[in-house]
């Protein structure tokens, strides 16, 4: 563990340069296959499976509660013995696997084997099985049925790190393009009605030539070529970020679009590279942001000057603290987040508030007993610690719920800040 | 490889954690990469704890690999302990650090904790979490129990209660209400464990004179192992509906010398009238399908046929250790037991049985939504609404009242039937509908469960009268009437058939 080197703060704005607590230990997160539980509803003709333990089997049911009786789009090819036994028995046993599974669901039109711990440690090739049964289907008159793959593992993913695998496992299979006009690119799953809006404002900014990944169905798949420009819906994607640069796209530095301020210069930064005028741009924004920024005051009230402390979870904590902080006034604890990447959050440590504690990484147990001597008015935990931590008195926002709902953009504003108000509102409420 | 869209069971840690967590004073120490900490979710969110369970995992990354998994390990275990202070320590493996081949139980011991260190030996590619939870409280009673000296019994008779958990199906209320029989009975109850027991009060297991167990899937091996090394009798009767309770009552009483005829006539629950008084003779043989963990389903049969007079037309269970038990259980009821853990297989046997009720698990509750049969719970796995904050075990008298209320509650009321088969094109009341009670539930599709499984041909008329029967028996008659066609050897199958089968089905 790294000790904090003292920051003497200078400047109120900004965490660009600011040390960073890095700490290994126990981690109380979950692994990338958790990204299936979204992933599946977004593209609605793919298929998860994963190729794992009954460990992985049961997560996932844990993880989509309810929702696994609606014959889901996802399940897993779990190993027994005699798979462990050798490898090419392995790969005969997921091909009967698949096979039955296609049988089963006709209309899937992508299939992902989705790597796990266990078919990692015994290294199971599940990019040549996916090329194998690519190779197959298109033998058997089923040349629409794509079989990718990528790793969900816990070893190697921790939770929203599961959509980064599956969107960079997507991009050798987008079509090529050599358009000169300039493409924009939204990557990153958003809610469908945040989907709408977005399209909506980009072409009143007078940019119509928007695609999203992942799309809402196979066949939908954007092409990518040197004149595409993406921005990042999502903070999560470092592994697609390279895929696209790779293939010649080009990253549009920005903020993230949460709060009225991330969602302004979110879309600032996309119109300045398309070329869009700058009163052109606040015509358009400056009345959704108005809006927006009314609709917060009611939240400001209750969350201002409270303290609040986040444990690591989805890679969301800056972005959410940064608005958190600039837009309603709360003061930030410490800001945990499982992986920082510097490049990618370059504009969003600029606007945090300079000497915010950020740390990457967890030891549980050390961070537990930050959290309670630091007291915070809240507690930003993932649910295997949520209601451990209010029976100890303190107010907590279980933060998967931050990936479950729509909360970027202009008008999902006020959605966010209510989620945050909304614990400490029942705790002053309740009179039991 | 096994295709599963749903398990039944976790792998056996989640058993080996179900065991800590419903304990004081024992750590878990769980060798598993980053992620398994997810099972942390199913205590405090399903079960809704109030502290996190008392498991540290080493939560091992792919950069661990190439290093060294097993200090970590060591120093997982060394921390857990300084930091926790457990009396005794549960070491063992997940899925994935059991093909890293670590050895935990090897690791820990040469720690030389002060306290007692269980190795739990759980292969997760063979065994699943009733099996793990199972093995991890028989060698945690073997590793807290003294063998070398003779155990000092109390004067009154005493027992134990084996099996409770933690994420156990009502584990919770179902104590309170066998220790209430048990008090009210005159017997003393010596330890209950795992669920609230420390590692001291398994060491104090032998005092009793004798063991109940009380869930079977967790606690049979250590009972058996207990009446080897001490000679200490069990009661392995699940006291579950009336019947069961007297018959658990009787054995324990002779087990304790006591006389229980007085006790058993003046106690008794409100099932039996209720079950006796004449709003229920509607629920006469009623067609019910039963799947669940062992015990519960062989229980919940007996209930069903002898208590509330169903006819059981289904009866199956996940819990491949009690094959042999619940195939004897089926044979009761003329039926061929379901041994299976494929829930695809559930779902064919419940379509193909046509039950009017299906009792099972959280799954079966979404193959009988899907179907339009109404259902209920009676065994895990299940969700966080079986887990609730009333009074609710299902064990003992109080259990019984629990239990008709959970078994009649689902099914039309008898005056909306009847009604239903007067009265069919109601706008409101139709034959298609969901029972009233209920409330706006979702219409079920009958109609379309029965367009895809036509096996003859039907002409318009004869289907149009399908129709008219109401839904809940609208299967039967529709299966009748094929058996009957094929065994006439009708090619098209016409009103006269139908009512010939109806007929020839009354005889």
């Amino acid at each position: 563990m790294n000790e904090l080197s003292p920051l003497a703060a200078s400047a109120t704005i900004g965490c660009s340069d600011a040390p960073v607590l890095r700490e290994r230990g126990q981690r109380e997160v979950f692994c990338g296959l958790t990204g299936i539980v979204w992933l599946h509803r977004r593209i609605q003709d793919a298929f998860f499976l994963v190729v794992g333990s009954r460990t992985c089997a049961h997560l996932l049911q844990s993880a989509a509660g309810v929702m696994i009786f609606a014959e889901p789009r996802f399940a897993t090819a779990i190993i027994d013995e005699r798979d462990l036994a050798g490898l090419a028995d392995a790969n005969d046993e997921l091909d009967r696997v698949v096979s039955k599974l296609i049988e089963r669901r006709p209309e899937i039109k992508l299939l992902f084997l989705v790597g796990s711990c266990p078919s990692e440690v015994i290294k199971l090739d599940l990019s040549r099985a996916a090329l194998r049964l690519t190779r197959r289907f298109a033998g058997e008159q089923r040349a629409d049925l794509k079989v990718l793959s990528y790793s969900g593992s816990g070893i190697e993913t921790t939770f929203t790190e599961g959509e980064d695998a599956c969107l960079a496992s997507l991009l050798p299979y987008l079509p090529a393009t050599n358009d000169t006009a300039p493409s924009l690119l939204v990557v990153g799953t958003v809610a469908e009605i945040v989907e709408d809006q977005f399209r909506r404002i980009f072409s009143a900014l007078g940019i119509d030539n928007v695609a999203f990944l992942p799309p809402r169905r196979a066949a939908e798949m954007p092409a990518v070529g040197p004149n595409t420009q993406f921005l990042l819906a999502q903070p999560f994607l470092a592994n697609t970020v390279s895929a696209l640069e790779q293939r010649g796209a080009s990253r549009i530095a920005a903020p993230f679009p949460l709060g009225v301020e991330g969602a302004r210069a979110w879309f600032e930064a996309a119109a300045k590279n398309f070329g869009i005028a700058k009163a052109r741009c606040a015509e358009i924004l400056e009345p959704l942001a108005s809006r927006a920024r009314d609709s917060l005051a009611r939240h400001r009230v209750t969350l201002a000057g409270r303290r609040i402390f986040f444990f690591p979870d989805s890679q969301l904590e800056i972005p959410i603290a940064r608005f958190l902080a600039r837009e309603l006034g709360m003061t930030l604890q410490e800001v945990g987040t499982p992986f920082l990447h510097r490049e990618i959050m370059g504009e969003e440590l600029a606007l945090l508030p300079a000497g915010t504690f950020l740390s990457e990484g967890q030891d549980v147990e050390r961070q537990l007993d930050r959290c309670r001597e630091t007291a915070p008015d809240m507690v930003v935990c993932g649910m295997g610690l949520a209601n451990p931590l209010e029976a100890e008195g303190y107010t907590t926002k279980w933060s998967i719920e931050l990936v479950f709902t729509p909360v970027q953009g202009f008008d999902q504003a006020a959605d966010l800040a209510e989620l945050f108000a909304r614990p400490l509102r029942r705790r002053a409420l309740l009179k039991v | 490889m096994q295709l599963s869209l749903w398990t039944y069971e976790g792998p056996p840690h989640i058993g080996a954690m179900r065991i800590a967590t419903a304990m004081q004073g024992v750590h878990y120490v769980l060798h598993a990469p980053q992620g398994d900490t997810y099972a942390d979710l199913l205590f405090t969110m399903i079960e809704r704890r109030d502290v996190r369970p008392p498991v540290t995992y080493t939560t091992f990354q792919a950069r661990d690999l190439g290093g060294d998994t097993a200090t970590l390990f060591k120093t997982s275990v060394a921390d857990a302990y300084e930091r926790f202070k457990p009396e005794a320590m549960l070491v063992g493996a997940s899925c994935t650090a059991e093909l890293i081949q670590d050895d935990p139980g090897g690791l820990a011991l040469a720690l030389n904790l002060p306290i007692p260190v269980v190795p739990l030996e759980l292969p997760a590619y063979q065994r699943k979490e009733n099996y793990g939870a199972s093995e991890t409280f028989y060698r945690l009673v073997r590793a807290c129990v003294k063998t070398d000296q003779p155990a000092v019994k109390a004067s009154k008779p005493s027992c134990n209660i084996l099996g409770p958990t933690a994420l156990g199906f009502r584990h919770r209320d179902d104590i309170v209400e066998i220790k209430r029989l048990l008090e009210k009975l005159g017997v003393t109850v010596n330890v209950v464990a795992p669920a609230d027991a420390r590692p001291s009060d398994l060491a104090r297991i032998p005092q009793a004179h004798f063991n109940i167990v009380l869930y079977p899937e967790v606690a049979l091996t250590t009972a058996a192992w207990l009446e080897r090394q001490f000679g200490q009798k069990y009661v392995n009767i699940t006291p579950i509906g009336v019947n069961a309770t007297r018959d658990f009552i009787s054995a324990v009483a002779a087990l304790a010398g006591i006389d229980a005829a007085n006790f058993l006539r003046a106690e008794t629950s409100r099932l039996v009238w209720y079950s006796r008084s004449i709003d229920s003779t509607y629920l006469t043989a009623k067609p019910v399908f039963i799947f669940g963990d062992a015990s519960h389903a062989i229980a919940l049969a007996r209930v069903a046929a002898e208590e509330l007079g169903y006819q059981v037309v289904g009866l199956g269970t996940y819990s491949r250790e009690f094959a042999r038990e619940v195939r004897a259980a089926a044979k009761i009821y003329n039926l061929e037991a379901l041994i299976t853990d494929d829930y695809l297989d559930v779902e064919a046997a419940i379509k193909a049985a046509n039950p009017a009720l299906v009792l099972g698990t959280q799954m079966e509750r979404h193959i009988a939504k899907r179907l339009g049969i109404p259902c209920a719970v009676i065994s895990a796995p299940i969700h966080v609404q079986d887990f609730p904050a009333r009074y609710s075990p299902f064990m003992g008298f109080e259990g019984a009242n629990v239990l008709f209320d959970t078994l009649t509650h689902p099914m039309m009321m008898g005056l909306e039937e009847h009604l239903l088969g007067m009265f069919r094109e109601d706008f409101e009341f139709h034959g298609d509908a969901a029972a009233s009670h209920l409330g706006a539930a979702q219409t079920p599709a009958p109609a379309t469960v029965i367009a895809e499984t036509f096996t003859l041909a039907w002409d318009a008329e004869a289907e149009r009268e399908l129709r008219k029967i109401p839904f809940f028996v609208r299967g039967k008659a529709k299966r009748n009437t094929e058996a009957y066609a094929t065994q006439q050897g009708v090619a098209l199958i016409k009103l006269e058939t139908l009512y010939d089968a109806k007929a020839y089905y009354s005889q």
